[in-house]
Parts: C-alpha cells; sequence; structure tokens
C-alpha cells in the first residue's frame, strides 16, 4: 500500500481508509458495544471501569472521556461508530458534525440552513 | 419473470426516520421537505409492488469492523430494526422473500458476483427510512424487502461501475425468475454531504445535479466518476451515491424519470429522490 494516497491532500476529511482502521479497530470495537442498552448503562454507571475492557490505548481513551470529537477520528474513530457514543450524551449526528468543526452548535445549523459549507472552501 | 416496475433513488437520513417517527413532520424545518413526498408515494401506491430490492449500506448496526462484506444479499424470511445505539426505530419488522432472494443469490453468483449470503440480520435507518419515506407509517411494509447491502464505511467502497454491473446482473437475475412478481429497486444514501472532519457540513448542489441528470441518460458515463471525485467533490461520505449506480445498472439503458425532488438541508445531507420507469 503506498504511504500516500490520492485524497491525503482534501482539507478537513479522515477518509477511513485502512490505515485508520488499524489505528482504531479497539476504538470502534468499544463505540459497536454501544449498540447495546446494557453495554450503554455499564458505561454510564462507570465510564472509565467499561472501558477497561477494550484495549484502548492512552490517546483513544483520553479522548473518549473527555469528548474530543474531532480527536476520535484523528485517532481511528469512525464517524458513524462515533456517533453511538454521541447519541449516548443525547447529542443529534448534526451536533457531532458540528462538534467536529470549532463551530457552535447554532452557527453550524445556521451554516446547514443557508446551503451548507460550500465546495470553494476546499475541495 | 419478475418485472421491473421502476427504481428509486432516495436518501436515507436519520433525522428524517426521526422525524416521522417522533411526529414532527409538519414543524416548519421539516414540512416543505415531507411535501415534496406525496408524488413519490402516489407512485408507489400505484405501483403496488410485491418486492422492493433495497439496496443500501449499514452503518455499524449488523455489520462491525470484525467482517465487512462488500455485498452483501438478505435471505431472511423478515429482518428486524436494529438498535443503532439510541434503540430501534419504532417501525415495522421487514418482510423478506426468500424464495427470490435465493434465486438472486444464486444467479449473482454463477453470474461472478461473489455476494456474502445473510440468514440473520438487523436493518438499520439506512433501509427503514427509504421505507418511510415511500410508505410513511403503515401498521406493516405493504411490500416484501430484499436487502442488498453495500460496504460504503469501510475505505475502499466497490467502484460506481462494478456497482452499476451488479445491477445490470441483477436485472438478468430477475428476468429469469419463475415467478411474475412486480419489484421495485431503491438506490439509496447521499447526495452530497459530509459527516466527518473540520469539512463536515460540506455539500455540493451542482454535483448533486448533474449525478441526476447524468444517471437519467448517461449512466454509462456516471459509473466511471472515480472514488476520488466523490470524496472531493460530493463529500466523504457523499460516496454513498455509488449505490444509486445498482439501481440505475438494473434498468434498461433508456428511462423516464417520473418524479425528482431535492431539498436542501435535511440535517446536513442535500436530499435527494428520483423515480425512474423504463421506457416502453
Amino acid at each position: 500500500m503506498p504511504s500516500r494516497r490520492d485524497y491525503d491532500d482534501i482539507p478537513g476529511t479522515i477518509v477511513f481508509d485502512g490505515r485508520q482502521s488499524r489505528r482504531g479497530y479497539a476504538l470502534n470495537k468499544f463505540l459497536m458495544s454501544l449498540n447495546q442498552a446494557a453495554n450503554r448503562e455499564a458505561f454510564k454507571a462507570d465510564e472509565a471501569a467499561y472501558l477497561d475492557r477494550f484495549r484502548l490505548d492512552d490517546e483513544q481513551r483520553e479522548a473518549v472521556l473527555g469528548r474530543r470529537w474531532l480527536r476520535l477520528l484523528e485517532v481511528g474513530g469512525n464517524v458513524y461508530y462515533t456517533y453511538k457514543l454521541a447519541a449516548c450524551d443525547g447529542m443529534t449526528f448534526q451536533d457531532l458534525a458540528g462538534a467536529q468543526t470549532g463551530m457552535t452548535r447554532q452557527e453550524f445549523a445556521e451554516m446547514m440552513l443557508s446551503g451548507g459549507r460550500s465546495p470553494h472552501e476546499g475541495r | 419473470m419478475a418485472r421491473v416496475a421502476g427504481g428509486v433513488g432516495c436518501s436515507h437520513v436519520p433525522a428524517v426516520g426521526a422525524a416521522i417517527d417522533k411526529g414532527r413532520t409538519e414543524e416548519p424545518y421539516w414540512a416543505p421537505y415531507f411535501a415534496k413526498l406525496d408524488r413519490a408515494r402516489r407512485w408507489i401506491a400505484e405501483v403496488d409492488p410485491d418486492v422492493c430490492i433495497v439496496v443500501y449500506n449499514d452503518h455499524a448496526s449488523a455489520f462491525s469492523l470484525e467482517v465487512i462484506p462488500t455485498f452483501a444479499l438478505g435471505l431472511a424470511d423478515e429482518f428486524p430494526p436494529a438498535d443503532e445505539g439510541y434503540g430501534p426505530r419504532p417501525v415495522p419488522v421487514v418482510q423478506g422473500h426468500p424464495e427470490l432472494a435465493w434465486h438472486l443469490a444464486e444467479s449473482l453468483i454463477l453470474d461472478e458476483f461473489d455476494i456474502t449470503l445473510v440468514n440473520e440480520m438487523p436493518v438499520d435507518h439506512g433501509l427503514t427510512v427509504p421505507l418511510s419515506v415511500m410508505f410513511g407509517q403503515p401498521e406493516a411494509w405493504p411490500s416484501a424487502v430484499i436487502p442488498l447491502c453495500v460496504n460504503v464505511v469501510q475505505y475502499p467502497p466497490p467502484t460506481g461501475h462494478r456497482c452499476y454491473r451488479l445491477g445490470q446482473a441483477l436485472r438478468r437475475a430477475l428476468d429469469a425468475y419463475e415467478g411474475d412478481e412486480r419489484v421495485v429497486v431503491f438506490g439509496t444514501g447521499g447526495m452530497s454531504h459530509q459527516l466527518q472532519s473540520e469539512r463536515a457540513g460540506f455539500i455540493n448542489v451542482d454535483f448533486d445535479t448533474a449525478f441526476l441528470d447524468h444517471l437519467v441518460d448517461d449512466p454509462e458515463a456516471v459509473a466511471t466518476i472515480p472514488h476520488l471525485d466523490y470524496l472531493r467533490d460530493a463529500g466523504s461520505e457523499g460516496i454513498e451515491l455509488v449505490m444509486w449506480l445498482v439501481m440505475r445498472g438494473a434498468l434498461g439503458p433508456r428511462v423516464r424519470e417520473v418524479y425528482r425532488a431535492t431539498h436542501l438541508p435535511t440535517s446536513n445531507t442535500h436530499n435527494g429522490l428520483l423515480i425512474l420507469e423504463e421506457e416502453s
């Protein structure tokens, strides 16, 4: 596999390719476990203890506990898996999308209502 | 032979499902979008399909990173709505059509499409939101459904060209079927959107318009769009549009656009709804 990909220069975009998938396997396994209500309850009751069941590295663990949404993707989280954690916190998918951009919830919602982020901003 | 009565292209935005489930379709944010569905719902009520083949992607519901099938066909009697992390949608259990599904499986594999066969799986918003868009909130879905699941979550998804050819193989299989079921093929997902990283919120109406135009009149050209172009110009999640090419491939070369509706935004997505019938 080449070390650089033709999509690496797309601004503000992390393609969930083999590099990210390998990096994030344990993290995404934890996130996938939140599909089960009993696991969601166990996680909410004691987040740190629940995370001990999975082999997260320190960066991933800190990103989960700190709800660092963009960081979660950088350390291998896939956005659909990451949404399961956001849903645990009562967030909508738009809340999660916006939280990765540095915009406030309101700013992001207004940007979408006015037609979304323009392709002229970077492609 | 089974008769292909038409094709539906349909975004599968989870917030659309939530708006229906929570009775919010009349709210100012949603009412203009839902007003655009009436024509499509009348069309499918008139067609009254026996079977809908719904091409969609699973979003970490039935499949995880443990096993990632590129193409997976659902053979079961029924498919329950999935808990995607916030409880299952309150929608009817999806009834399958094992006889036709097994015929498709055998035909596709012998036609050199090495699909994965699935006897048990829950179905998530990728499949159930398009059903809600087209059928509303019935007590039971009025049509059997065969799920055809495409990986678009783990890069790389299958190419647009491969999806188009799969649609053509699906058609050959339907033509060879002994039954006379009326079939509608759904291609779901898209249009332009990006849910992740600093470019989240990306929308490209010009790309989407050109995609829809050419999907109708020049699908062979649309099938050559490389992944890089989707990622760059439709947003990282806009690449779901490859699934519309399976639907288009299942129709003949010449089609008539029965209905097109777009809406911006539904949550983070430029929403598309397209109905095609073959030219007779």
